[in-house]
């Protein structure tokens, strides 16, 4: 077995919403975890997002929604993925979104919705079990 | 004697008392288990106190508080469309609140306008209003009135145009605007430190605050222009003594601001109000507000020589944390809301918001909200805590906690100066760092289990409870947009351009903005045309993005 590649994880937080500390949490304890974050910061539309990660050349993308325009972005970013064609970029995401509207999401394509009060470990363990499969 | 017993029992290696090193409170101070005399022997209650009322305002802030007038019941009466957020407002009062707050949704937060396509997906989000024009202004206070309820716009970057359009609306229906009462969130500083909804670098925007600030003196004296807030802070994951720290170091900075420009301290001073957020530690958080009150009122006359004692009075308003809240067992939330409420009413607040059990899933439905009042309610009129005055005043530990609380403060606003000031400590990041570190240590206690919180990390069930929840209106901001774009056909579109043309000057200049903007609100100009063009003058604030 050759060394296993560091994986790299762009979190980012679409659209108006300010309330970052999910985000930041999220980024710190990944990079904790031995990933490479690139934090794209704040108020990015769904084309920085999607630049920023074919630029950044990452195997993930974890977006944080709290205000409730999930319905919105995460259909944008999967269109727009596949219109380029993009179909190696793992999608997740976290923040105040019902748990009816997950399946929704899911069935975009996008990979995993962690709820409020998720620990941490659980998003380490979840992109070390998706991305290296 | 007493004191000596307290020791041998600290000091017993034999029998000792249990220290996990769990015993801290969310500022992280080590709690004992047993407080005596001796933790406060230099304690002076005339000094440290004062009664109730009077100076240093320890004890609160009115001479009879709850007795004579209980406090403000204030929960949030906004939604997406103005119309439906004026009933739900008429609907809160009814049921007894005895203040609104209106909070705005995320385009009208961030500048924007309905029709702007960085909108899309978010008009009449987070349970915000959307406004745009006068128009909706009308439509959100229509029936509500104005000279006899106090609103508090949760309005910040885009205060001095919610300001013009709120002043617009009262003349046109004869209200005077020296009746108005009410609040302007209007703290932009806190918006660099923690809640992220700036559109100018910080110094522009001091300046229209300060513009705010002064035509508030001149023609609506009853009227809240700032509310100091430390909620937001603590929101992004401040600790109750960062909370208080730097809430007040903002306050402070106000102040210098208002007397640069030209202002006496007394002049505006009493105008200045607060907003903390309560966290689940209960003696703590009475600590807070206890030292908040102490240490405003002796800067404001030893530092800042104001005379009028109005200007030396810390008063408040509250929420409830709804970052405490959880999505897992959210009717356990019902509790910590009920907690913390009571925290602040020992504490001495002025105006009280508590959070609905289901926030953090959804915004609130109907029947959330009325459990969120009622709770208000019951402590009020229910539990006899209003009866006597400060009742934790002289306990060993609340006033060892209020004490310490003072003493920490002191070393941030130390720090703070020799940063160069809050506005230079922003723009180097200071705060952002200092809260995003206390966040992170908070949610790895949490992992670590170093800290419970129920139904989370402990008594945890694997079954999620479906609560019934607040479903979002998916015509509304197509409706919204056709009506801006309608408005935008049928007004006199010559008078808008002038009236941008006027802003932009007035924008590059430096006479105060409001008398404009006031005109131009009439003309129909929007929210999101006015902020565009002074986007255009004063630039744009982008952060360092760090975690």
């Amino acid at each position: 077995m050759g060394k296993k590649k560091t994986m790299r994880i762009l979190i980012a937080k679409p659209g108006l919403d300010g309330h970052d500390r999910g985000a930041k949490v999220v980024a710190r304890a990944l990079s904790n975890a031995g990933m490479e974050v690139i934090y794209a910061g704040l108020h990015q539309t769904p084309v920085q997002i999607v630049n920023a990660a074919i630029d950044e050349d990452v195997d993930a993308v974890g977006l944080s929604i709290l205000s409730g325009a999930h319905k919105t972005i995460f259909p944008k970013i999967m269109t727009l993925l596949e219109e380029k064609g993009i179909s190696d970029i793992l999608i997740f995401g976290g923040g105040t979104i019902p748990k009816k509207d997950r399946g929704e999401l899911k069935s975009l394509g996008v990979g995993e919705i962690f709820s409020t009060g998720t620990d941490t470990r659980d998003i380490v363990d979840y992109l070390d079990r998706t991305l290296t499969r | 004697m007493y004191t000596r017993k307290i020791k041998e029992r600290d000091d017993d290696k034999e029998n000792p008392i249990p220290d996990r090193g769990l015993f801290k409170n969310l500022s992280g101070f080590k709690i004992k288990a047993v407080y005596g005399p001796e933790d406060i022997s230099q304690f002076d209650p005339e000094n440290d106190l004062g009664l109730p009322g009077e100076y240093p305002f320890t004890r609160g802030v009115h001479k009879t508080m709850y007795r004579e007038r209980l406090w403000t019941i204030r929960q949030l009466g906004s939604l997406d469309s103005p119309s439906k957020a004026g009933r739900r407002t008429k609907k809160l009062l009814q049921m007894g609140a005895t203040g609104i707050s209106l909070c705005l949704d995320m385009p009208t937060i961030m500048g924007r306008d309905s029709d702007d396509p960085l909108a899309e997906g978010e008009v009449g989000s987070c349970g915000g209003v959307s406004i745009d024009s006068l128009e909706d202004m009308r439509n959100l206070l229509e029936g509500v009135p104005l000279d006899e309820i106090s609103i508090n716009f949760v309005s910040n970057s885009q205060s001095p145009i919610i300001l013009a359009m709120f002043a617009a609306v009262a003349q046109e229906r004869g209200v005077p605007l020296e009746l108005l009462t009410g609040t302007m969130q209007n703290d932009i500083l806190k918006e660099y430190q923690a809640q992220k909804s700036y559109y100018f670098p910080p110094r522009p925007s001091m300046r229209l605050t300060i513009d705010t600030l002064t035509c508030c003196n001149e023609h609506m004296p009853r009227f809240n222009p700032i509310s100091i807030s430390g909620y937001h802070l603590a929101s992004a994951g401040a600790t109750p003594v960062q909370e208080l720290a730097f809430t007040l170091a903002n306050g402070f900075t106000y102040v210098e601001e208002g007397i640069k420009a030209g202002l006496p301290v007394d002049s505006f001073a009493p105008r200045l109000s607060f907003f903390f957020k309560v966290h689940n530690d209960f003696f703590e958080n009475i600590a807070k507000y206890r030292s908040a009150r102490r240490i405003w009122a002796k800067t404001m006359r030893e530092k800042y020589k104001a005379k009028d004692p109005r200007s030396w009075l810390f008063r408040v308003h509250t929420q409830t944390s709804g970052s405490s809240l959880t999505g897992r067992q959210p009717e356990n939330n019902v509790i910590r809301v009920a907690i913390q409420a009571l925290s602040a009413v020992l504490g001495g607040t002025q105006s009280l918001h508590t959070n609905s059990f289901d926030e953090a899933l959804s915004i609130p439905t109907p029947r959330s909200e009325k459990l969120a009042l009622r709770t208000q309610q019951i402590i009020a009129h229910e539990s006899g805590v209003t009866n006597t005055i400060d009742p934790l005043a002289g306990s060993y530990y609340v006033e060892t906690l209020t004490n310490r609380m003072e003493e920490e403060c002191e070393k941030y606003f130390k720090e703070i100066e020799g940063l160069g000031g809050v506005i230079s400590a922003i723009e180097k990041g200071y705060f952002a760092k200092a809260i995003a570190d206390s966040s992170f240590s908070y949610q790895r206690d949490i992992e670590n289990g170093k800290r419970t919180v129920v139904g989370l990390n402990e008594f945890v069930e694997q079954e999620e409870v479906d609560v019934e929840l607040y479903e979002p209106d998916p015509r509304f901001e197509k409706e919204k947009i056709l009506d801006l774009k309608d408005l935008k056909r049928k007004r006199d579109n010559n008078s808008v351009e002038s009236c941008l043309n006027e802003i932009r000057e007035v924008s590059r200049g430096s006479e105060n903005v409001m008398p404009v903007l006031i005109k131009a609100v009439r003309a129909h100009v929007t929210l999101g045309e006015i902020i565009g063009v002074m986007r255009e003058v004063f630039g744009e604030f982008r952060e360092v993005s760090a975690y």
